[in-house]
């Protein structure tokens, strides 16, 4: 098991220097030149010039600034954003909770709804309920999530007033300093009457929106193994000794079908991370997707350049803890290989 | 009566592959959505009423027919510059079929490329593919197409390169995977033995039987990139206006989504018809294609 999880986390190092050599490469070609951009419009002495490029230690050889670049990330230096001239780490550190925040409401939605839909489907397979959850199903997959969320926010917030359009939380009404960055325990811990429920309400619909392409995955999923673990003779002994439908697949075979639901839902949890961008654009959630998008339109480039390394550090040790964990429920997959 | 029952020949490839095809409904159907934004597509600009740039000033924010003020002259009504809806969607289908069609081809033919390569070379050619591609897929596809997007600049053509870096490893990964269990079949060894030359053992002898889930993977490819594409161009990063574009169409009107909700709601509907189709297709020709699955 060790000499698995070793080498496991070995194979991501090279994933890593090729992810600081490409975040490098791109701040390099982005048209306009980092001291251009900072000096705007108005004009800069040449003396001004060499001496701020001397600080950003553009005039250095190239590989010389890889280096440093390196030595920078490994000391936790993900540089400074240029338009608010905070750390891009402490920046994308106050925003994450909110990302987090989130994903996991997503997450949990799509795996309490999405999972016993597969069951059911599987276990009723070819009936009506089979035929209308994967249709319901593959209809979420094939969702444009911008839309969709649009569409929520038309039938939810501006015909029904049952959910705030935008936000984490009523600001006028609600103020309480952040002790976690998570709404849902801050609001509790602020003692504000209302405001705990004011929090749900807003994270509603940016939960459906997030949560509808997995939860889609997870259905679908969930009924392909069922599916097949369903024809395996354990499950056929288990039916001959007279248990009950509910048990054979509830309790036997739900468990081995869950194995590889469990790495999608991992993998799906990476993807959300970051993939929230959308999302949070239209729902205006203060988090890293968002956060992502204004550096571009910003042209802040140290900013989108700190924000992709540590979102990528994320994925990466989130696919490997995956695999780790993979290995440790499926001894196949250590042992092979 | 049995020796006539002997001498019929079994189904063509073409003719099984129909007959399991057929068996699900849904895929039918999908084909024949697919098949009618096709024709969209192809004769845009016989059926578009208008040019989907033309602005009609007197007539904006007009509703569509159904609903109250509508007017017969412009079916879908029309967007708060006078453009023509239904003109703009049905040139729409155009562009977003053409970033499928593109980013499917294109990501198909170098994947196949590179899945090939390594799996044939094997050793520092295959190890440096795959990490390339492990490091592609280490961050998060819009995210990726964001940060392409941002160095050589939002416009079309660059949305479908972005595109197709981002779908590039799906490829490669699924061809490779599919041509080194193949590589080590006694087919491939006799051909060898045979003193088949390497170019002719790779395109010849072992593609055509990787070409199954390639199939499947290309036509879920082209509504992932749709997708994927309509996404950039909600974020303003992917085809620039005026084009009529199903993502940036859906960007321009959000802010009118009280007041004319129409104009955002119909060419996301476009988007969902567009891929929900395409996927149905997807899923039949997987199920058609894989015999594991045909039973099931």
């Amino acid at each position: 098991m060790f000499r698995f999880l070793l080498k496991r986390a070995a194979l991501t190092i090279p994933t890593f220097i090729a992810l600081m050599f490409v975040t490098f490469t791109m701040i390099r070609l982005v048209p306009g030149d980092p001291i251009e951009v900072r000096r705007g419009e108005r004009g800069i002495s040449p003396e001004r010039l060499t001496e701020l490029r001397h600080e950003m230690g553009l005039d250095q050889p190239i590989w010389k600034q890889f280096i440093d670049y390196v030595w920078g990330l490994l000391h936790g230096d993900f540089g400074t954003s240029i338009i608010s001239k905070t750390p891009v780490a402490q920046e994308f550190l106050t925003l994450f909770p909110a990302t987090l925040e989130l994903t996991i409401c997503a997450m949990l939605f799509a795996i309490v709804l999405g999972i016993p839909a597969g069951v059911i489907a599987a276990a009723k397979r070819g009936g009506i309920y089979d035929q209308s959850l994967m249709g319901a199903a593959l209809t979420g997959y094939s969702m444009p999530i911008f839309w969709w969320g649009l569409m929520l926010i038309l039938l939810m917030s501006n015909t029904l007033h049952l959910t705030p359009v935008s936000g984490r939380i009523d600001l006028v009404k609600y103020y309480f300093q952040p002790v976690t960055g998570f709404m849902l325990i801050d609001s509790i811990v602020s003692g504000q009457r209302g405001a705990f429920l004011d929090v749900v309400r807003h994270l509603i619909l940016p939960t459906i929106v997030l949560g509808t392409v997995p939860l889609a995955v997870f259905a679908r999923m969930t009924r392909s193994s069922m599916l097949e673990v369903l024809e395996e003779d354990y499950v056929r002994t288990a039916r001959a000794k007279g248990l009950s439908a509910f048990r054979v697949i509830g309790f036997h075979a739900l468990r081995n079908a869950l194995i590889p639901v469990v790495t999608v839902v991992g993998l799906q949890t990476g993807t959300l991370l970051a993939g929230a961008v959308l999302t949070e654009t239209i729902f205006s959630w203060p988090g890293v997707g968002k956060w992502l998008i204004e550096s571009i339109g910003r042209r802040d480039y140290p900013a989108l350049q700190g924000g992709i390394m540590l979102i990528a550090s994320m994925v990466i040790i989130l696919n490997l803890l995956i695999d780790l964990l993979y290995g440790l429920i499926n001894p196949r997959i250590r042992h092979g290989r | 009566m049995a020796v006539e029952t002997l001498t019929q020949k079994p189904p063509g490839p073409l003719l099984s592959f129909w007959l399991a095809f057929r068996e699900n409904r849904g895929a039918v159907i999908g084909l024949a959505i697919v098949c009618f934004v096709v024709f969209i597509a192809v004769f845009a600009n016989f059926l578009a009423p208008y040019n989907p740039l033309e602005q009609y000033r007197d007539f904006t924010k007009l509703p569509p027919i159904w609903a109250e003020g509508g007017n017969w002259a412009h079916p879908l009504g029309t967007d708060p510059l006078g453009r023509d809806m239904l003109s703009r969607i049905l040139y729409g289908s155009r562009i977003s079929l053409f970033i499928g069609l593109s980013v499917m081809l294109v990501s198909a033919v170098v994947g196949v490329s590179l899945g090939l390569l390594a799996a044939f070379w094997g050793g520092m050619v295959d190890v440096i593919i795959i990490r390339v591609m492990d490091l592609i897929m280490a961050i998060p596809s819009l995210v990726l197409a964001i940060l392409i997007i941002a160095v050589i600049g939002p416009n079309l053509t660059n949305t479908i390169i972005a595109v197709t870096i981002v779908y590039l490893p799906r490829y490669v990964r699924l061809v490779r995977a599919s041509a080194l269990s193949e590589l080590s079949k006694d087919y491939v060894v006799a051909a060898r033995v045979a003193g088949v030359g390497p170019w002719r053992l790779m395109i010849k002898t072992v593609l055509p039987n990787c070409m199954a889930p390639l199939i499947v993977q290309a036509a879920l490819g082209i509504s992932d990139a749709i997708l994927e594409a309509a996404g950039l161009g909600f974020l303003g990063l992917g085809a620039q206006p005026p084009m009529p574009e199903w993502g940036s169409m859906l960007a321009d009107s959000k802010d009118l989504i009280t007041s004319h909700p129409w104009v955002m709601a119909l060419p996301g509907m476009a988007i969902l018809i567009t891929v929900l189709a395409i996927n149905l297709m997807g899923d039949g020709l997987r199920d058609a294609l894989d015999p594991r699955l045909r039973k099931s």
